[in-house]
């Protein structure tokens, strides 16, 4: 109770306007519970055991990167968690409060032995009934200030004039981001600087998805003529993974999300790169002629090249990344030769045809794809 | 046959029509023609039990599935379909029409009347929802059309638009879907008008509505509810085939339409929806929960108003399913709001049975086994809900396996064992034998423990990240053990469900008879003989008080001397 009363206090000034710590960092919308610090680090230290638990062994060769909601880097999700903290108190208090006297009537007042008399018979008391709807009226007041105050902190935060733009392009089963002040497209992999704020621009090419990386933000739903937006401000460098949360279609399960978060100079870098016409090497010329006179182009776009189709991912950088088939399978010459070969080996259902190459050709298109730094 | 006129060979028969041998095809053909609300409230349970079984198969394969990360058991088309169906299924051909079966079977008996007010209406409706059923079900033959290819619709229970339009799904299993939901919608329907009317105009002498039992005003409530809310449902699956077939753009977002209306018609009747199924189970639980801890309810008019405080709060809270869809800050909080509102009356409800259980003497028979359970399992689900009213919390809840893990607790931990707890509380009424109590017994632990098994893990797997509605997942996740974990729960369901089958069908043959009044109970249904005769009452009863029961058996103590 004594937390619950706090909390009325410190959130109580719903009105107070958002300050801006510095032109580059946003305010982090945090409250200032007594359980925050406890809490908080009781959660993180058990999330690293729940998640080992989770992780080790059969599969335990696999390295484990959990996107758990506890496990936050991000200022929407980190204030989220916090705010998450504080309803879990509440609610484990109730709930160790009504269940506790449940138990306790179960067992005080069953029947004993072959005592066949009725108890006395008690049909109300407006005392009490009167006691019991005004205190969960009082825990309904505390949370949906406290609630309020976090949602006005998060949808209504101002933009930074420094914050990045990235466009948000949500396809039947693959994410196109672009970075329209950078003059930059490409696919599945977002790169974000660490310790600003980026600005996501959420399209929809087709049917609805939802653009979700736990650590960073909660999920924002990518709706076709309904443009939203989100925003992240990671505090650590490192890969943060999510996936499309909003059943799409047939593929929604491999509708994978990864996004880097780069130190400054390792942004920069990244741009520049991607920046750059795609390198053009003579010695994959025949690859190159492969992918330009077949129906390659009618989908994909290498710049510099025939190619400018829009439909699926732009090519120009795939082997900077990772992972190709939207997260499915590692980026490496085995995966795209199967890839191109039967797209349904990986993705069974993806609207990629199968192109009908022969091994020769495969073998060169590949190379091709391969040296697309 | 009251009604039947006609010289027909055997009217005149004064032999007991069950004493009467009878070939198979005349008691199928009774059953077929009856329309009186007993029989039809067998048929509706009868109905459900069997797609509770159907879903239920398809929950598991689904578990299969999912055990293991990249597993291969369904392929993702399939997979997609069962939990499409699954929820579909789960929804409109089990919960609703068993809690209307419920309805029909015990609404009459427990104000005193011979009947629904529409009998044949009624009748009518039964065989829409069932026709409803076999249609969405005939998809898995018929989707396809003429091309000889199965398809059931694989668009999630919910069908966000435009994933059912023309372009992103062809074939006919999304109208499959939409004309059994409609057909059933229907059926629905009628049944709530007939409830209302036969709670309104067909209580005996003395039963006021401050004096029916609050089961018939928690049905009272639901089919007022169910009025409002099949509207905008059954509206929209019709945009939905103009859509489709007649060159509409409602939700087609390419063509100006939008994604987002359907949401909102969904949800405006998919919230209320929720309700229409819990408050059934609460009805359940207002008969059993005083029965076995020998008390009159606690506060009965507080009940009532808890009831229908609920079913309005409820038209007013659609859209905390979208929190995540990019509503404008103020209707976040507006919708936050007026969830949380809801967990006022409910926790009157909760309240409230405890103080009933309060100071009794607790008989832990089989339906009050699955009441207490219920108690347990409602109050997670209620506080679980909170966390999803939270709107913050809900961008990172909605759609994880946190949110499946909640609806799940509400659907299986409250209103599945009220089912359950409500089957073994009026099977000796309606067949006239007991359910076994030892396979009761083994039911309810094996079913307690495997749902404790399934769904408290599926909450963690939920704040690890994990999306609904994935046919598989990576296995750097760190989501294989905890998905194991809940698969094993799925499968210890099962059995228990299969013991239940098995207790369903011995004790029809073998159970021990049960007299009239097998619970000592108190209210009207167990005056009758079990099973009841088809006119229920040989004289009108006339009641004094909630509890007519109580005063026969305590005259030097009746209830109506204090009920003010």
């Amino acid at each position: 109770m004594k937390d619950v009363l706090r909390a009325t206090i410190t959130t109580s000034s719903l009105s107070e306007p958002p300050k801006r710590a510095s032109n580059k960092v946003l305010i982090r919308p945090q409250m200032n519970f007594m359980i925050r610090e406890h809490g908080a680090r009781a959660i993180r230290l058990t999330t690293p055991l729940l998640i080992a638990c989770a992780a080790r062994s059969a599969w335990g060769d696999v390295p484990q990167q959990v996107p758990s909601i506890f496990a936050p880097e991000s200022t929407p999700a980190d204030s989220i968690f916090h705010l998450s903290l504080f309803v879990l108190a509440i609610t484990g208090g109730i709930f160790v409060v009504v269940a506790g006297l449940l138990t306790w009537a179960l067992i005080r007042y069953r029947a004993r032995g072959d005592d066949t008399s009725e108890p006395a018979q008690i049909y109300g008391s407006t005392q009490v009934e009167l006691a019991w709807t005004v205190v969960p009226i009082l825990i309904v007041v505390v949370l949906f200030l406290t609630t309020a105050r976090i949602i006005f902190a998060i949808q209504d935060a101002p933009k930074p004039k420094s914050a990045l733009d990235v466009t948000v392009v949500a396809h039947q089963f693959w994410w196109e981001f672009r970075y329209p002040k950078l003059g930059i497209v490409t696919a599945n992999e977002l790169h974000v600087p660490v310790g600003s704020a980026t600005f996501l621009h959420l399209l929809s090419a087709d049917v609805m998805h939802s653009f979700w990386v736990p650590q960073l933000a909660g999920k924002t739903d990518v709706i076709p003529n309904h443009p939203n937006e989100t925003w992240i401000e990671p505090q650590r460098p490192g890969l943060y993974l999510g996936q499309c949360a909003q059943f799409c279609g047939i593929e929604h399960a491999k509708m994978l999300l990864r996004v880097y978060v780069d130190t400054p100079t390792q942004f920069a870098a990244w741009v520049k790169d991607q920046q750059q016409a795609g390198a053009q090497y003579p010695q994959v010329a025949a690859g190159r002629q492969i992918f330009e006179t077949h129906a390659c182009t009618n989908c994909h776009a290498i710049t510099g090249t025939a190619a400018t189709g829009r439909f699926g991912p732009d090519l120009t950088h795939l082997a900077s990344r990772a992972t190709i088939a939207s997260g499915a399978v590692p980026n490496n010459p085995e995966n795209l030769r199967e890839w191109i070969k039967d797209p349904d080996h990986f993705k069974e259902g993806v609207l990629m045809p199968a192109m009908q190459l022969d091994d020769h050709e495969i073998d060169e298109l590949v190379a091709y794809l391969d040296s697309l730094h | 046959m009251a009604d039947q006129t006609l010289p027909i060979a055997g009217a005149l028969d004064l032999t007991p029509i069950h004493h009467r041998p009878r070939p198979l095809v005349e008691w199928l053909h009774d059953w077929v023609i009856t329309v009186d609300h007993k029989r039809l409230g067998i048929l509706y349970i009868v109905y459900s039990l069997f797609f509770l079984l159907v879903a239920g198969v398809e929950a598991i394969c689904i578990r299969i599935q999912l055990a293991v990360p990249n597993n291969h058991f369904l392929p993702p088309e399939v997979f997609n379909r069962f939990f499409t169906m699954h929820g579909t299924t789960m929804v409109f051909l089990v919960g609703m029409p068993i809690l209307f079966g419920f309805a029909n079977y015990l609404v009459p008996l427990m104000i005193g009347a011979r009947d629904m007010a529409f009998p044949r209406l009624n009748a009518f409706s039964f065989w829409l929802t069932a026709f409803g059923g076999i249609l969405l079900y005939y998809s898995f033959i018929g989707g396809f059309g003429l091309y000889g290819m199965g398809n059931a619709p694989d668009v999630g229970w919910f069908a966000y638009a435009p994933l059912t339009e023309k372009p992103f799904s062809v074939g006919h299993p999304v109208d499959y879907w939409a004309l059994a939901l409609i057909l059933s919608g229907f059926g629905t329907l009628g049944t709530a008008i007939n409830i209302i009317a036969t709670t309104l105009s067909m209580r005996c002498r003395g039963m006021t509505l401050l004096r029916m039992p609050l089961f018939v005003w928690l049905m009272l409530v639901v089919s007022g509810m169910t009025l409002v809310t099949i509207t905008p449902l059954t509206a929209a699956q019709v945009m939905l085939l103009i859509d489709r077939y007649l060159g509409g753009h409602f939700f087609d977002a390419q063509a100006g339409g939008s994604a987002v209306i359907w949401a909102h018609f969904f949800w405006i009747f998919g919230h209320p929806e929720v309700y229409i199924l819990v408050l059934p189970a609460f009805a359940i639980e207002n008969e059993i929960v005083p029965v076995f801890a020998r008390k009159a309810i606690f506060g009965y008019p507080a009940m009532v108003a808890a009831s229908v405080g609920i079913a309005f709060v409820s038209m007013g809270v659609w859209a905390h399913h979208m929190f995540t869809i990019g509503m404008t800050s103020v209707s976040n909080t507006f919708f936050v709001l007026s969830t949380m509102l809801v967990s006022i009356p409910t926790g009157i409800k909760i309240f409230n049975w405890l103080a009933t259980l309060w100071g009794g003497k607790i008989r832990f028979t089989v339906p009050m086994l699955f009441a207490i359970a219920f108690l347990f399992q409602f109050l997670i689900a209620g506080l679980t809900g909170i966390m999803l009213a939270v709107a913050p919390w809900d961008w990172q809840l909605h759609n994880s396996y946190f949110l499946i893990a909640h609806f799940h607790y509400v659907l299986v931990g409250a209103i599945v064992m009220n089912i359950f707890a409500g089957i073994y509380y009026w099977y000796p009424k309606a067949t006239g034998r007991m359910l076994n109590e030892t396979l009761g017994k083994w039911h309810f632990w094996i079913f307690v423990i495997g749902f404790h098994i399934t769904f408290d893990t599926m909450h963690f797997v939920g704040f690890l990240g994990m999306p609904r509605q994935i046919y598989t997942y990576e296995p750097d996740r760190g989501w294989g053990h905890l998905n194991m974990i809940i698969s094993i729960g799925g499968f210890i369901q099962a059995i228990a469900v299969l013991i239940f089958a098995w207790n369903l069908i011995y004790s029809y043959r073998k159970g021990k008879a049960a007299g009239n009044d097998p619970w000592d109970a108190w209210t009207l249904e167990w005056s009758t003989p079990s099973p009841p005769p088809v006119y229920n009452f040989a004289a009108d009863p006339v009641v004094n008080s909630r509890r007519p029961l109580w005063d026969l058996k305590h005259p030097e103590d009746p209830d109506w001397k204090y009920e003010a």
